[in-house]
């Protein structure tokens, strides 16, 4: 297959994912437009000023980078997760299986697809920050980089599980039980310097943590962090977990009895 | 050369069902191939294991020439398939559907749009084409699935039961409409549980039990087979009593019909020498057409005989 073929194909899952959640953007993009503007208000509005400062900043101002960060990974992961799963539930997966398309080009369409619905939601969220907060963007290759390939991680999880998942229940276990815990011990509330010395410690394990700390620095310029290793970190599972994925497809498992 | 070359298939599912169990198959280029056997043969495990859907245990398959295990997207590129079941997104409408199949062939959109034009037209389905796939009739399903399997203008078109629900009327237009595609060149594989679709459409026929190949020959010669040849004779006046000796099995259906079994030492000439010595005058004649069905349980039997 040539690479014109390749780049058909490859456009060709690309629309198909895009269109498949904005056809659907009563479930796909409002719902968090929706429950981070609570958060906004609740967090920011309403009990922030009692906070006072975090960080430095208002306490708005400081959580508003790691509630688009949240929302950026909850809703890569959720994508890809359910449209895999969905097109595996429907059998309309063998509509690819069958055709000539190399394994890495189709991991590649349903990762663009969750990474082109975390920045579209990340999007919406900033949007709706800026009705609360000022966000002064402190660097905008640190911001762009970190959300992408953040977005990146968690559409190649969402993959992995959709391959692993038999029925609806096990798309919903990770995010329940390992996204959501992680991301809200993940310091997007609050300053890991508050927390006692081994609670850092232990932080420090979160992957999410990186993530959220220099989304943070990308946009007010202050992290728990250092915002290499965050990049180095992301990197890691961005190569571990599409070597992960590459040899799941290869191997047909979960899609091929 | 073969369009489909199958040597030592075999396969056994995680719950130890060994569902092929060395299957063996050439198919020529522009051939018109029948498979055919009972429920649970193995008909839609070999599709699959060709389809590159499911995994097989042992064995080659060869898609013109392109061997699975080491040209595989050459072979993909070959083939098209029409699955037994329904397997298209339900919430894309039907031009959705063909066009991203198209896509995945790396077939550009100009192209894939004048195609999806073409089969559409000819298969009755153009009127529907923003319809939701899940709005149209399984008859209209089962062409759709026609369609994008054409998208690509494959060499070898495999077909799982491809009129299985479909009515009488549609049933005929479909094969008229396959003998069109196999004229162009395109060679093709079918399943069906209808014989008589087989015996009007396939050149070559295979008969497939219990995971294994029974017969493996054309259509003909397997028709021929068949010693006796049964006929149904219509009357010109009604006639009740069938005089002696009655040596081609003569029986009357209703009081204006009777059949016949001529065997194979036997000829018709004789049949209508004996007939009109008796004073019967027949209006017409013709064949009874269940004979395949007739060979195939037989051929079925002699494998396994009753009570093994
Ligand atoms: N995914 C599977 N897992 C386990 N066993 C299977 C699976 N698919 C098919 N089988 C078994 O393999 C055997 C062959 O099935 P197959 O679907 O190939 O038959 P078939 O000839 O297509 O039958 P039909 O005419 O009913 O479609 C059957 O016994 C079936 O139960
Ligand atoms: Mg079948």
């Amino acid at each position: 297959m040539g690479y014109h073929r390749i780049i058909t194909a490859f456009l060709t899952i690309i629309i198909k994912e895009v269109t498949r959640f904005v056809r659907i953007w009563g479930q796909t993009i409002l719902p968090p437009a929706v429950s981070m503007t609570l958060y906004f208000i609740i967090f920011g509005s309403l009990i922030g000023p009692k906070i006072g400062q975090m960080g430095g900043f208002a306490y708005m101002e400081f959580i508003a980078p790691g509630i688009i960060m949240m929302s950026v990974i909850n809703n890569s992961y959720a994508n890809v997760v359910s449209s895999f799963f969905g097109a595996k539930f429907q059998r309309h997966i063998e509509e690819m299986l069958i055709a000539p398309i190399p394994d890495f080009v189709i991991l590649a369409g349903y990762v663009f697809g969750g990474v082109a619905r975390g920045l579209v939601v990340g999007l919406v969220v900033t949007i709706v920050a800026l009705f609360f907060t000022h966000l002064h963007i402190h660097s905008y290759a640190v911001v762009i980089s970190i959300i992408t390939l953040t977005s990146m991680v968690f559409s190649l999880g969402g993959f992995i599980n959709a391959v692993y998942a038999r029925n609806f229940d096990d798309v919903s276990i990770i995010p329940t039980f390992v996204l959501t815990p992680l991301t809200y011990l993940g310091g997007v509330f609050y300053s890991i310097d508050m927390l006692p010395e081994f609670w850092q410690g232990v932080s420090r394990f979160n992957p999410i943590l990186y993530m959220v700390n220099a989304f943070r620095y990308g946009i007010l310029g202050v992290a728990d962090i250092n915002i290499f290793h965050a990049f180095a970190i992301i990197l890691l599972f961005i190569s571990g977990l599409t070597t992960f994925a590459l040899v799941l497809l290869r191997r047909g498992i979960g899609l091929k009895s | 050369m073969f369009a489909l070359e199958i040597n030592g298939l075999q396969k056994v599912y995680k719950n130890r069902m060994h569902a092929l169990k060395g299957v063996d198959l050439q198919v020529r280029n522009g051939d018109f191939f029948a498979l055919l056997g009972p429920n649970g043969a193995g008909k839609s495990t070999i599709i699959g294991i060709v389809s590159s859907l499911v995994r097989k245990t042992g064995g080659k398959v060869k898609v013109f020439n392109h061997d699975m295990d080491i040209s595989l997207n050459e072979a993909k590129s070959c083939l098209g398939v029409v699955p037994q079941e329904v397997n298209f997104s339900q919430w894309e409408s039907c031009l959705e559907i063909v066009l991203n199949q198209a896509g995945y062939y790396g077939i550009p959109r100009k192209l894939a749009g004048e195609r999806a034009e073409k089969y559409f037209t000819q298969l009755g389905l153009w009127e529907k084409r923003n319809d939701k796939s899940r709005t149209l009739s399984g008859g209209m399903k089962r062409r759709l699935m026609i369609a994008r399997a054409l998208m690509h203008e494959p060499r070898l078109l495999i077909l799982d039961e491809p009129t299985a629900g479909v009515d009488v009327e549609l049933r005929r237009s479909m094969w008229i409409f396959l003998q069109q595609i196999n004229q162009t060149g395109t060679t093709i594989v079918l399943t069906t549980h209808y014989l008589e679709e087989a015996e009007n459409l396939c050149k070559n026929i295979a008969i497939i039990d219990k995971g294994k190949i029974i017969e493996d020959t054309t259509m003909k010669a397997l028709l021929s087979k068949l010693g006796t040849q049964s006929y149904v004779l219509d009357l010109a006046q009604s006639c009740t009593t069938i005089p002696a000796p009655n040596q081609f099995n003569l029986r009357q259906t209703d009081p204006l019909t009777l059949e016949a079994d001529i065997t194979r030492d036997q000829n018709i000439n004789e049949l209508f020498l004996y007939l009109s010595t008796a004073g019967i005058n027949i209006a017409s004649m013709r064949n009874k057409s269940n004979r395949l069905e007739e060979l195939f349980i037989r051929l079925l039997n002699d494998k396994n005989p009753p009570g093994n």
